[in-house]
């Protein structure tokens, strides 16, 4: 077999590997959402959960998104961190994600 | 159509007498490509799973904050919030963190009402419904070595023993969220961890319309300005920073691949072998143009970057979604020591596979035509004498 037609067969089977998993990614990704999402979703409703179980090491690694606001620090703002999932973490933005505004009223005028 | 077979044909013997050469650029490449990827498909599944499941999450948790600290929070504020419009229900939650010093793990202790449903589809057994018993996750049964049946032995406030018995065991499915639970039935959870009577840890609000959940936060901040409402949303976002490529470890994974990529093209950039150059000149001086030169680099760069690529992302797939990502698993599991199995539902978004393909694919074509074309354009002779 020449060179080339070798090439194209190595590249076809590699790319029907590639398409094949990807096939099979699809159907795992269909099979978690009939079977499995409504009974993890019917899991978080009842028991009311709010975050992942998987670094359980501090509060502001098992909870995330229940953590104080300074929580990466911990012990006060700036202090160096103790846990390797806090430099994957990455921290949040800096500008907060809701806002509340407040307007002062004009004298005399009820709220 | 022949005459491209032809070429490639060429291409490929002339990459076949620099075997060893050719070999490793595309194991480079491949392993730089299933490094790249493999951080991408990670958080992607991360993210995605995260977006799916806490979909489920309350509308609104809020807390009392005292001194800049998440602290107790009052019956008064149960019965407060009630009252707001929009406001469908409100559950206290009642939970905390347990340090086992037999395992040296930290568990999570969540207690729920006698009103809770049965029945949950990832629950062997039941929920606890007496003050001795109790519903693990399957990362405590397997660390404490217990299942439904035994006893599981606690030390509460009080420094005592206190021994449950398993009546539920939540299944491997549920690991994400489930892994270091404990379930008691709220007041043996408050006479464990003696709670305060009238006091839980938060409290979880349902809102009828989803588009109000911000206003009541608004209220009910106004209302209680000790209060910290986190909504739906905000919960989402958390998960969303936090599964992101783009935040410190796997930043750093993600830059290295990246740098190691930008070498090999440089590299390949920056000039030709004095080999190549001679085999340049050869054919100009057999008569091939300068189009049929360059057309044989890009098939040369082709061959190379499409089976590296294929290579890479095939890998990639398989390590994330088979394998459950080992070598990323160790960066990502830190010091936590119940750390749940990687069992990911393989969330896939094809357009960051087709900007990788992109990314890899055509810098590197790029890198290999321009340098062949600044010495298939001057003489033959010259190219050949260097």
């Amino acid at each position: 077999m020449s060179g080339g037609r070798w090439f194209l067969l190595q590249s076809g089977l590699l790319f029907a590997a590639l398409l094949a998993l990807l096939l099979l990614c699809s159907q795992r990704v269909h099979r978690a959402e009939t079977d499995q999402l409504p009974a993890r979703l019917q899991l978080i409703h009842t028991l009311k959960l709010t975050d992942f179980a998987l670094w359980s090491e501090a509060r502001y690694t098992r909870h995330p998104s229940q953590a104080d606001w300074f929580a990466p620090f911990q012990d006060f703002p700036s202090s160096f961190e103790h846990f390797p999932a806090g430099s994957l973490m990455g921290p949040l933005p800096a500008r907060p994600a809701t806002r509340i505004e407040f307007h002062r009223q004009p004298s005399g005028t009820k709220p | 159509m022949m005459r491209q077979l032809k070429i490639l044909d060429f291409a490929i013997a002339s990459l076949r007498r620099r075997k060893g050469k050719s070999l490793s650029i595309v194991l480079v490449f491949a392993f730089t490509v299933a490094a790249l990827s493999s951080v991408l498909l990670l958080t992607h599944a991360l993210r995605s799973e995260a977006t799916q499941l806490l979909a489920g999450a309350p509308d609104l948790v809020v807390q009392r904050v005292i001194a800049g600290r998440h602290d107790l929070i009052p019956a008064n504020y149960q019965e407060q919030i009630e009252k707001i419009s929009g406001v469908k229900g409100v559950t206290p939650r009642l939970w905390g963190y347990y340090f086992d010093s037999l395992t040296g793990s930290n568990f999570t202790l969540l207690g729920i009402g006698d009103d809770a449903p049965q029945g949950l589809t990832l629950l062997t057994g039941r929920l606890p419904k007496g003050p001795d018993e109790c519903a693990i996750g399957s990362g405590v049964a397997e660390f404490r070595g217990v299942t439904i049946g035994d006893d599981l032995y606690l030390i509460d406030q009080d420094n005592l023993g206190v021994g449950f018995t398993i009546v539920g065991l939540f299944s491997s499915q549920s690991d994400l969220l489930t892994h270091d639970l404990i379930i008691l039935e709220k007041e043996s959870l408050r006479k464990f961890f003696a709670f305060p009577p009238g006091l839980n840890t938060d409290l979880a609000i349902e809102v009828y319309n989803p588009q109000e959940v911000d206003m009541v936060a608004q209220k009910i901040k106004r209302e209680f300005p000790a209060a910290r409402p986190i909504t739906h949303g905000e919960i989402v976002r958390t998960y969303d920073a936090v599964f992101n490529w783009r935040s410190g470890m796997l930043l750093s994974i993600f830059s290295v691949a990246l740098v190691a990529f930008c070498i090999l093209a440089w590299d390949k950039a920056t000039g030709l072998s004095a080999e190549e150059r001679r085999e340049i000149g050869v054919l100009k001086a057999l008569g091939w143009d300068t189009g049929d030169v360059l057309l044989l680099k890009f098939w040369e760069g082709m061959v190379i970057a499409l089976t590296a690529f294929l290579m890479g992302m095939t890998a990639a797939l398989i390590h994330v979604f088979w394998l459950g990502a080992p070598l990323l698993a160790m960066v990502v599991k830190g010091w936590s020591v119940l750390f749940p199995e990687f069992r990911l539902v393989p969330y896939i978004d094809l357009q960051q596979i087709f900007i990788i393909a992109f990314l890899t694919i055509v810098p590197y074509l790029v890198s290999t035509v321009i340098p062949c074309w600044r010495a298939a354009v001057t003489d033959p002779d010259s190219v050949m004498r260097g």
